[in-house]
């Protein structure tokens, strides 16, 4: 456990955050175990499962062989099997080698057996982009896998979703895809108590109210957009921020109900642009308002389509900054200015 | 090319010439084995069936058939219990059969009907049969096998002695996946019985076209895995093997596999014999190993023995017969899934 209980006041990081996530279940729910590659090693998967294995014991923190299709399928095994196992992939890159398992598998076992079977297994895999990792241990691939009906896809932005949509995840008896990133771990935040709550219940949120434009991220990017929205509203220009969190299945009713009333919609997104996920959002808006409702076309900043860099030169012009959202947002709303 | 000079390393297993004779049987037997022929003649019988609803066309979900292979199924179920948790590939029928399933829910289940073992939703290749503890088919190769090996973790951190099983084929041992689970079982010791139904086909090709060896069991040599290798289409020969590694497995011994060596008299899918997968089959190879079939080879060594007739087993034969034309009947007859089952199966929870 953590040496001692934080000060009501004190701050939590979102690396922190993702470790009582799973000391809570692991302390709370007898059926869960965690298992992948690095968990008895102190720095693989930064701060958030320091320790774990010494806590709850290497029967449950289960450190393993380097096979990721057979530990993923595992973990689908033992969920069959009414347990709920997370399995931590620490690089996204790396999960790529259990797709199987995931798309083929975990995905479809409840409804082509007839709703007979759960498979109440979260997979957890950690975008790690930038410092010079390159094109095979940074890759955010959100996108590919929200496309497959009965895997939920869950982002976690904010320091309480990066525990609570983990518990969430868990107690969910469907397969779940958990993602976080790396560059959100020193995030910090007073940590609420934690809740138990339904992931079905769970989707996109606002998490800064506007009038003057929508900006929609996932993850990191919603990060992005919240501070491009301080930079914003220090020009005076007011925008509204939502958090994506649930990426599959994907209700865009929050942001149906933004861009309705802004007329502006920009999506950030740190996946890449070509059948992308920023496009998907930007089609949920376009089918289902009015045109005339949109003041401006609707925008995404995305990654070029090409496959990270590692020199950290071609790295800086990779990625995408909260500069780089306030300035399209300014650009949208200039529009406004020069039409009226 | 190299295959040329390739031998089999199954000492005979694989020469349908050898292992020919009937059944030795003893009279204490007699009763049981009866029950166990019967269950093979289930088997044959609703795969013949279900190679007629395919020609028909009234059966259209790519239907596998392990005619001539029923004997594994039958000699490794014997050892089970419900409580033990087996999966299956896409030659599945004879496993979920021999388990208790029944002709009527697996064959509805092949029509696609809401009656069917995944009320319709699955078809042949995604049987499922809980309470007799088969937890589910796929017809991805390889992909039951480590799910298998989950279900022996989850089988070790409950405590208890029930193990896990995987049926797959030769061809499975080609996927990377099936070396990763070994390893992943011998480090971890589960209680897995990992049971390769060794046809030496995978799909159209024979496996002197795919591997150095045909002997499967050498891979868990390598993995430090205890295995057996034994005859296929010799009932008591399966279930002497399975009884000796399952044994082991639950007594807390770790993995173990054991390699069936068999012959499908059907081709990889459908009902034909001559051709498998767009191939035409050498005949007299199919000919030759029907003259090694499990049934005919139980039947003879009972009637040897004399614990039946050939009368009596004529009228078995009927009676499994009728039982399984009712089973089609009563399938054809039942209804197809709701049109809502597409949408509400997709996920479990709902808001």
């Amino acid at each position: 456990m953590n040496s001692q209980p934080p000060a009501a006041s004190t701050e939590t990081s979102y690396g922190e955050a993702i470790r009582a996530g799973f000391v809570h279940l692991l302390s709370s729910h007898r059926e869960v175990f965690a298992i992948g590659q690095g968990l008895w090693s102190p720095w693989y998967v930064g701060n958030s499962m320091t320790d774990l294995d010494k806590l709850f014991g290497k029967a449950r923190v289960i450190d393993t062989p380097v096979s990721e299709l057979a530990c993923t399928g595992a973990a689908v095994g033992a969920a069959l099997c009414g347990y709920r196992p997370i399995v931590i992939h620490p690089r996204m890159d790396f999960m790529v080698l259990a797709a199987d398992q995931i798309i083929n598998q975990a995905a479809k076992w409840h409804h082509m057996l007839g709703g007979q079977a759960i498979a109440p297994v979260t997979i957890r895999a950690i975008i790690n982009r930038g410092g010079e990792q390159g094109a095979q241990h940074s890759q955010a691939l959100h996108a590919w896998f929200a496309h497959i009906p009965g895997l939920r896809v869950v982002m976690p932005s904010s320091v309480a979703d990066a525990r609570d949509l983990l518990v969430a995840s868990v107690l969910c008896d469907d397969p779940v895809l958990y993602i976080d990133d790396r560059w959100l771990y020193e995030r910090k935040a007073v940590l609420p108590a934690v809740s138990e709550r339904p992931l079905a219940a769970e989707g996109p949120r606002v998490v800064r109210s506007g009038t003057d434009i929508t900006l929609v991220g996932a993850g990191y990017s919603s990060w992005l957009c919240e501070q491009a929205a301080e930079i914003l509203a220090a020009e005076g220009l007011d925008a509204e921020v939502i958090d994506v969190r649930v990426l599959n299945p994907f209700d865009p009713a929050v942001i149906l109900a933004s861009v309705s009333r802004t007329g502006r919609l920009c999506v950030v997104d740190g996946g890449w642009r070509n059948a992308g996920w920023a496009g998907e959002v930007i089609a949920s808006v376009a089918e289902a308002l009015d045109p005339r409702q949109l003041k401006s076309s609707p925008r995404r900043i995305t990654l070029p389509n090409a496959p990270a860099p590692t020199s950290r030169m071609l790295e800086a012009d990779y990625y995408i900054d909260a500069g780089h959202v306030a300035a399209a947002a300014r650009t949208m709303l200039a529009a406004r200015e020069t039409a009226s | 090319m190299s295959h040329r000079h390739w031998q089999s390393e199954l000492a005979g297993l694989a020469d349908p010439a050898q292992y020919t004779a009937p059944l030795v049987i003893e009279a204490a037997q007699g009763t049981r084995l009866m029950g166990l022929l019967r269950s093979m003649l289930v088997i044959r019988h609703t795969e013949d069936q279900i190679g007629q609803l395919v020609v028909a066309g009234l059966a259209r979900t790519p239907c596998h058939l392990g005619i001539g292979q029923e004997a594994v199924a039958v000699g490794v179920a014997t050892q089970l219990r419900t409580t033990d948790r087996v999966f299956g590939n896409h030659r599945s029928h004879a496993h979920f059969l021999a388990l208790g399933g029944t002709p009527t829910s697996l064959i509805a289940e092949v029509l696609g009907k809401a009656s069917g073992t995944s009320r319709g939703m699955g078809g042949s290749m995604h049987l499922f049969g809980r309470e007799f503890g088969f937890h589910g088919s796929v017809p991805i190769v390889g992909a039951t096998i480590p799910i298998a090996t989950g279900a022996a973790l989850a089988a070790k951190l409950d405590g208890g002695d029930s193990v896990a099983v995987a049926f797959f084929g030769d061809g499975a041992t080609e996927e990377g996946v099936f070396h990763e689970s070994m390893n992943l079982a011998a480090v971890h010791d589960l209680p897995v019985l990992f049971v390769c139904e060794n046809n030496l086909f995978s799909s159209h090709l024979d496996i002197e076209l795919r591997q150095p060896s045909d002997r499967i069991s050498r891979y868990a040599e390598a993995h430090r895995v205890r295995s057996l290798t034994v005859d296929g289409n010799d009932l008591l020969a399966v279930e002497a093997a399975a009884n000796a590694l399952i044994t082991g497995i639950r007594q807390g011994a770790g993995p173990a596999l054991l390699e069936a060596v068999t012959y499908r008299f059907r081709g990889h899918v459908g009902p034909n014999e001559d051709i498998d997968v767009g191939v035409h089959r050498r005949m007299a190879d199919v000919s030759a190993w029907k003259r090694r079939c499990p049934i005919k080879r139980l039947s003879e060594g009972l009637l040897a023995a004399g614990i039946v007739s050939g009368d009596e087993l004529a009228a078995l034969e009927r009676e499994v017969v009728a039982k399984i034309t009712d089973a089609v009947t009563l399938a054809r007859r039942a209804d197809y899934p709701d049109p809502s089952a597409l949408h509400d199966l997709v996920y479990a929870c709902r808001p």
